[in-house]
């Protein structure tokens, strides 16, 4: 009881991670319907940034702030990559966020390095027991962010001008247009604040799994995994997404074996894909957002 | 057109001329095969620097034998094939006396039947057992193997009186070799090992392994071979599931990054090292502390940065090759290699070399590794 209590735990824990970069991948899937494989890269790129920054001995608040914004730019320059070239299909810019992601890549190992950093938790070391279960203060840090998040997204794509005419872009683009709404614009807006849930994540994530110039790419999969899984349409749904990964890795690990870990997890994404494409929610609600 | 022609010509005749009158000069071409990128760049790069460095100073001295070296250099990317085709290149283009390298034990197996056809003497970096063991002709190294490391590790256990152990490995190249290592020595100290299990070499959380292993009934230590991030987050994991066993590290996380990664948690654990990662803390008598005193000042003079534990690899296989040309007098690839064989009592950093017909690898247990304790977020060595 104890064991399946502790699994459970550690497996949300880890769940949250996967959903924090999950999101991200939602965001701009709701918008322009283009899946950003350069998602993980942009995790990476925050905590690289706070990691970099934070060693010029700047204040910390002032390296996360920074540390979004340049993450934010970045993302503004995909989007800039993506509008300037010629080809418009969905799966040439795909391609285009995958060469991105390689890009950000070597230029992190390049500007910063190939070593491994971390940062300090910003919330001390401690941490809780429940029930002989241990929840460190940074793991539940992040899940108090991630819920914080989805909760503000779904404020903002209900309440705010901004994010309505981003749904509506993603209902139809051309009626959108009519409407007069700058669609460019509007896109623009979508990665950048994509890049930034992604940048929060890589500083809050750094303290946990530290961070180097690849982290991105497995953070990157397991994220797409949790968004595809709750349906890539809805923040919320990448967070149901990351926990039954998350829960479903730690349980195989704790009762099957460890080696299979990974496997299983992505066994269930195919399971999903196969037989419930639209992800776990999809009979509930078919509709984006 | 004529004209040309014979100037074409004349141009050749220089070309080999020259050549010609270099090599009659008297240089001694020594290979070098590095993996300084690709995924393990954090081996090879710091080797090949160190091989430039020693290999410049060497002939700022006068070279061997009054003769300078050249060190002809090709870099893998870690990629066996590569290793291959330049090993080929070394041989029969560049027709080097001997060949250090490749970084990687993979890459060494690729390359020795090419070796020992050409017979050309060859010293590994590589850490696998499988290099020297059957023991071939040409082929020799001063790495300790991941079997060493276990053997000192669990040595120092038996000590302990404990045995009965948990293992947590990485899945990658070196957790995996020494994982299989350590359950094959295992028996002979008299230790059970009751829980193994493994995590992915990009794992960000290994909790629910550590949580399966606190729940094993009888264990008094746990013991995790790794290499990169995966330790640090297993001993971070470690700590906040306050499990009250000892923890084990290999000589994977022999450096200061491991503990500013899992900083507080590092503390307490205990791993094996090669004696250049704590060169100030080895006693006066220690052989080995003049060299690893001096290899790492001249490294971080020249490069401004500290020193990897690999690097010494380079600079043994380097100096053990030159130590084989001057005892021989001859720089005849088959001379070499009997230099080579009949090794005794050569100083490295890592450790005391005593090679024999039977036994290329030359590095005991006693001299070639170092048990550590950290403490506060320093090493101390365990008498």
């Amino acid at each position: 009881m104890n064991e399946l209590f502790s699994l459970l735990l550690s497996g949300i824990t880890v769940g949250f991670i996967y959903a924090l970069v999950g999101m991200g991948f939602t965001v701009i899937y709701n918008s322009s319907g283009i899946i950003n494989f350069s998602q993980g890269e942009f995790v990476m790129a925050g905590g690289m940034s706070a990691v970099f920054l934070l060693k010029t001995g700047m204040p910390f608040g002032l390296v996360f702030i920074l540390s979004i914004a340049i993450t934010a730019l970045l993302g503004i320059l995909l989007w800039k990559l993506i509008d300037i070239s010629k080809e418009k299909s969905i799966i040439s810019m795909i391609i285009l966020t995958l060469g991105y992601s390689i890009f950000l890549r070597g230029l992190a190992a390049v500007i910063f390095d190939k070593e491994l950093h971390t940062l300090p938790s910003f919330v001390g070391n401690g941490s809780f027991e429940i029930f002989g279960a241990v929840l460190t203060y940074q793991s539940l840090l992040i899940m108090v962010v991630s819920i914080i998040i989805v909760i503000s997204l779904h404020l903002f794509f209900s309440k705010t001008k901004t994010g309505k005419a981003m749904v509506a872009t993603s209902d139809n683009v051309n009626s959108a247009k009519l409407m007069g709404i700058n669609i460019k614009r509007i896109l623009m807006l979508n990665f950048a604040l994509s890049a930034m849930i992604a940048a929060i994540g890589g500083i809050l994530l750094a303290p946990i799994t530290s961070t180097n110039y690849e982290i991105g790419i497995m953070l990157g999969l397991k994220g797409f995994s949790a968004a595809v899984i709750g349906g890539l349409s809805q923040p919320f749904g990448a967070v149901v997404g990351g926990l039954v990964l998350g829960i479903l890795e730690s349980l195989v690990a704790g009762y099957i074996s460890s080696e299979y870990k990974d496997a299983v997890a992505f066994i269930a994404l195919l399971g999903i894909l196969f037989f419930m494409p639209g992800g776990i929610f999809s009979n509930l609600k078919a509709k984006r957002v | 057109m004529f004209k040309k022609i014979i100037k074409f010509l004349l141009f050749i005749g220089l070309l080999t001329f020259g050549t010609v009158f270099i090599n009659a000069a008297g240089v001694i071409k020594i290979g070098a095969i590095v993996a300084s990128t690709g995924p393990a760049s954090f081996i090879g790069s710091p080797e090949l620097k160190t091989l430039k460095l020693y290999v410049k100073k060497i002939n700022n001295k006068g070279g061997v034998l009054g003769k300078k070296i050249q060190l002809i250099y090709y870099d893998t990317g870690a990629n066996p094939r590569k290793a291959v085709s330049f090993a080929k290149r070394l041989i029969f283009e560049d027709k080097v006396v001997a060949i250090i390298g490749p970084s990687t034990t993979g890459e060494t197996m690729a390359i020795i039947p090419f070796v020992q056809r050409a017979k050309i003497p060859l010293v590994s970096m590589g850490g696998g057992i499988s290099i020297i063991k059957p023991v071939k002709k040409y082929v020799f190294k001063i790495v300790a193997t991941d079997r060493m490391a276990c053997k000192k590790l669990m040595g120092y256990m038996k000590k302990e009186g404990i045995t009965k152990i948990a293992m947590i490995s990485g899945s990658g190249g070196f957790g995996k070799s020494m994982r299989k290592q350590c359950k094959e020595v295992a028996p002979n100290y008299g230790i059970k090992i009751l829980a193994d299990e493994t995590y992915g070499k990009k794992d960000t959380d290994m909790t629910s392994q550590l949580i399966k292993i606190k729940n094993t009934k009888g264990i008094q230590a746990v013991l995790n071979p790794g290499f990169g991030q995966g330790p640090a987050i297993v001993t971070k994991n470690y700590r906040q599931l306050k499990i009250p066993y000892p923890l084990f590290e290999s000589h994977g996380v022999a450096s200061k990054k491991y503990i500013e990664i899992a900083g507080k948690a590092a503390n307490g654990v205990i791993l094996v090292s090669p004696p250049v990662v704590v060169a100030n803390k080895l006693s006066n008598a220690n052989p080995l502390k003049k060299v690893c005193m001096d290899y790492t000042k001249e490294y971080k003079n020249a490069y401004h940065s500290d020193i990897a534990s690999f690097g010494g690899h380079a600079y043994d296989s380097l100096y053990a090759i030159v130590d084989a040309i001057k005892k021989e007098h001859s720089i005849n690839p088959q001379k070499i290699r009997d230099g080579l064989e009949s090794l005794k009592n050569f100083v490295g950093i890592d450790g005391v070399v005593n090679m024999s017909k039977t036994n290329h690898l030359g590095l005991d247990t006693k001299t070639g590794l170092v048990l550590l304790r950290i403490k506060n977020g320093d090493w101390s060595i365990i008498k």
